[in-house]
């Protein structure tokens, strides 16, 4: 599953994508966020899996954009901790 | 040299007349309906204040998202340069710069002479701007002008969720209900869109002195809120919502129109 | 604010399957949507449709479950005791009282548009009173993708309500007032309700008709919401569930944008259809949690099958 936290408002679109088929729920991406917006648990939009997935903290997803600008400087940008800790590609910053 | 600079924006239309590098007349007017009619009200109140008249104005420039409304300006000049030009003047170690009008908010820097390197902004969207705390001023039953007074009386740090004005709006009716402390909520809710505006700081980088204009930097409580989200002292010069009008009005002195 | 009128709610309402009797019923489960704006109760008997309800949600999501429950088990004599399973969705979702597992609107929005739309049905939109969502389904329901957002006002139910508010039309009335132009006026610029409002305070002030300033904002919504669809793609069969479904204005727009129909608003199960059950949009979030009710009812046994209820 394809699961999109984040929201679209006046000043565009800001989602991260995490590919739930792809997720080991290892938890390294997690462990890499500064601002603490990942966490791994329960796949709470398929009730019927068992296996734990890492997901963007219910009540960060409408900062997302804020949350995420100090990883996302004009210049001298680096890669994205939390693309970087994964290894199987699972999550993408949509912007 | 006698010059105006008139900026025109969302809310409000300011106008500054400056003569040799000071501002001697100023006034503002509510944009309300009509810019036009609104800048030559501005500019009528600035004249009377400086005790001229319009013929002593050699050249006047037009900046702010309305510029174009201005039918007496000579020239124009973008808004982001306006600030600009007009920070570098007024406090000329400042290189961060946090801008917070009715409608948009930007933080850009600058260097040592005015010139811009790098811009983020809020726009589109009133969580990032002035219209946000006055919606929020509303569902408080308060003004924009006691949140600072307000904000002194918290005793508790509290979270706005949401992030949009809309929503902020019943968060906050919501936390009234619940007997959440006035001074309480009003921290929250500066905190809230100084969240939002030092993540635009954060873009940009903090570099030197950081400065504040703009309308909402008149609301102190906002600044303080700012102050502490990014753990550094943010400066606001006098009449920080001339700055863009005082930028305008050095552009027509130099003479070169930058759009 | 007390005493101003309530343009913009959706009336309250109820149904019961006047067919089935729950006291000779196998897995009775429960699934409650506890929206931001209004609860619905959805009980099935062996997942079948036995009754909804839904209400208003107010100031208190555990009261509002309870009345949503209530307004669904009115006349029949069933208490919360009877239930065997209850699923809590939405919002509210873990102040269900009696709830006994909460999950989340997406995955019982995917169930219930697949339970009331069919099989066919892979992409759902969904609108609810602070949120607007897209999900891709497969055949059984299971979501596959989605998408949603609830932080920006702009294309949701309070959105909406904004613009009722302001123009002073009934939310019932405003798809079809929507539609009462000559042809589509330039959509509304801004996206952001609050920048929107402000536009269209102008335009009635240039004159412009309440319908035509209604369509230019429908068409804006329609337009954000076809940007939102097509970021996670359509595919066809397209559905809408929740209370734009029954907002013309809004569906037809996006209907047209997309360039794809979508499913009609009646029942997949010809059963349902032919015997003329109504088909309310708004109940799919609470239909899937009573569906997830059973499942889970069955798997941790939690049925009374076969016993006589007292």
């Amino acid at each position: 599953m394809k699961a999109n936290y984040g929201y679209k408002d006046g000043s565009g679109d800001f989602f991260i994508t995490v590919d739930t088929d792809l997720c080991s729920g290892c938890g390294a991406c997690a462990s890499a966020c500064p601002a603490g917006l990942l966490v791994v648990g329960e796949d709470e939009n398929d009730p019927l899996n068992d296996n734990p997935v890492c997901a963007v903290r219910n009540e960060r997803r409408r900062g997302i954009r804020y949350a995420c600008a100090a990883c996302k400087p004009l210049r001298n940008r680096l890669a994205l901790p939390c693309e970087t800790a994964c290894k199987r590609d699972a999550i993408t910053h949509e912007w | 040299m006698i010059t105006a600079g008139v900026d025109s924006g969302a809310q409000n239309v300011r106008v500054v007349i400056m003569k040799d590098g000071e501002v001697i007349g100023r006034a503002l007017a509510p944009a309300g309906l009509s810019a036009r009619v609104a800048a030559e009200e501005a500019y009528r109140g600035a004249l009377s204040a400086a005790g001229l008249t319009r013929k002593d104005v050699r050249k006047i420039f037009a900046t702010g998202s309305g510029k174009r409304d201005c039918e007496f300006a000579d020239g124009e000049i973008a808004g982001l340069q306006a600030c600009a030009k007009g920070i570098n003047f007024v406090m000329p170690d400042a290189r961060t710069v946090v801008d917070l009008g009715a409608e948009a908010g930007s933080v850009f820097r600058i260097n040592g002479s005015g010139g811009v390197i790098d811009l983020a902004v809020n726009e589109k969207c009133a969580a990032g701007a002035g219209v946000f705390l006055e919606a929020m001023a509303r569902a408080l039953e308060t003004e924009v002008e006691k949140m600072a007074g307000l904000y002194d009386r918290s005793k508790k740090r509290i979270t706005i969720y949401a992030h949009c004005a809309v929503f902020a709006e019943s968060e906050v009716v919501s936390l009234v209900h619940a007997k959440t402390p006035k001074p309480d909520i009003v921290r929250g809710v500066l905190s809230a869109i100084a969240l939002r505006t030092a993540s635009l700081v954060k873009r940009v980088g903090t570099e030197g002195q950081v400065a504040a204009i703009g309308g909402v930097a008149l609301n102190k409580g906002f600044v303080k809120a700012l102050e502490e989200e990014l753990g550094m002292r943010v400066t606001v010069p006098e009449g920080p919502d001339y700055i863009g009008a005082i930028g305008a009005a050095l552009a027509a002195a130099d003479g070169k129109a930058e759009v | 604010m007390p005493g101003k009128p309530e343009f913009w709610r959706w009336p309250e309402s109820r149904w019961r399957n006047p067919e089935i009797d729950w006291t000779k019923g196998g897995v009775i489960t429960c699934g409650i949507d506890v929206g931001s704006i209004s609860t619905e109760c959805v009980i099935m008997i062996d997942g079948e449709l036995y009754s909804y309800g839904s209400v208003r949600t107010g100031s208190g999501s555990s009261d509002s479950a309870v009345k949503a429950f209530h307004k669904a088990a009115l006349h029949t004599g069933l208490t919360p005791e009877n239930i065997d399973f209850t699923v809590g969705t939405g919002y509210g979702r873990v102040n269900v009282p009696f709830g006994n597992r909460a999950i989340t609107e997406i995955a019982c929005h995917a169930r219930g548009a697949n339970w009331m739309y069919g099989p066919r049905v892979r992409t759902v939109l969904d609108m609810g009173g602070q949120d607007c969502k897209v999900i891709k389904i497969d055949e059984k329901g299971k979501v596959i993708a989605f998408l949603m957002n609830d932080k920006c006002a702009a294309g949701t139910g309070r959105g909406m309500e904004v613009f009722a508010d302001l123009l002073l039309i009934p939310v019932q009335e405003v798809g079809e007032t929507s539609l009462k132009v000559e042809e589509d006026p330039p959509p509304v610029n801004s996206t952001c309700v609050v920048f929107a409002k402000s536009e269209a305070t102008k335009l009635l002030r240039a004159g412009w008709t309440k319908e035509k300033v209604l369509a230019a904002y429908c068409s804006s919504m329609a337009q954000r919401v076809v940007s939102l669809i097509e970021r996670i793609g359509v595919e066809e069969d397209f559905a809408v569930t929740g209370g734009i479904a029954k907002n013309r204005g809004v569906v037809k727009r996006v209907t047209k944008k997309l360039g794809i129909e979508a499913c009609d608003t009646k029942w997949h199960d010809e059963k349902y259809a032919s015997k003329g059950f109504p088909f309310d949009t708004q109940i799919a979030g609470a239909a899937g949690a009573a569906l997830f009710a059973k499942t889970l009812a069955e798997k941790e046994g939690r049925t009374n099958e076969g016993k006589l209820r007292i």
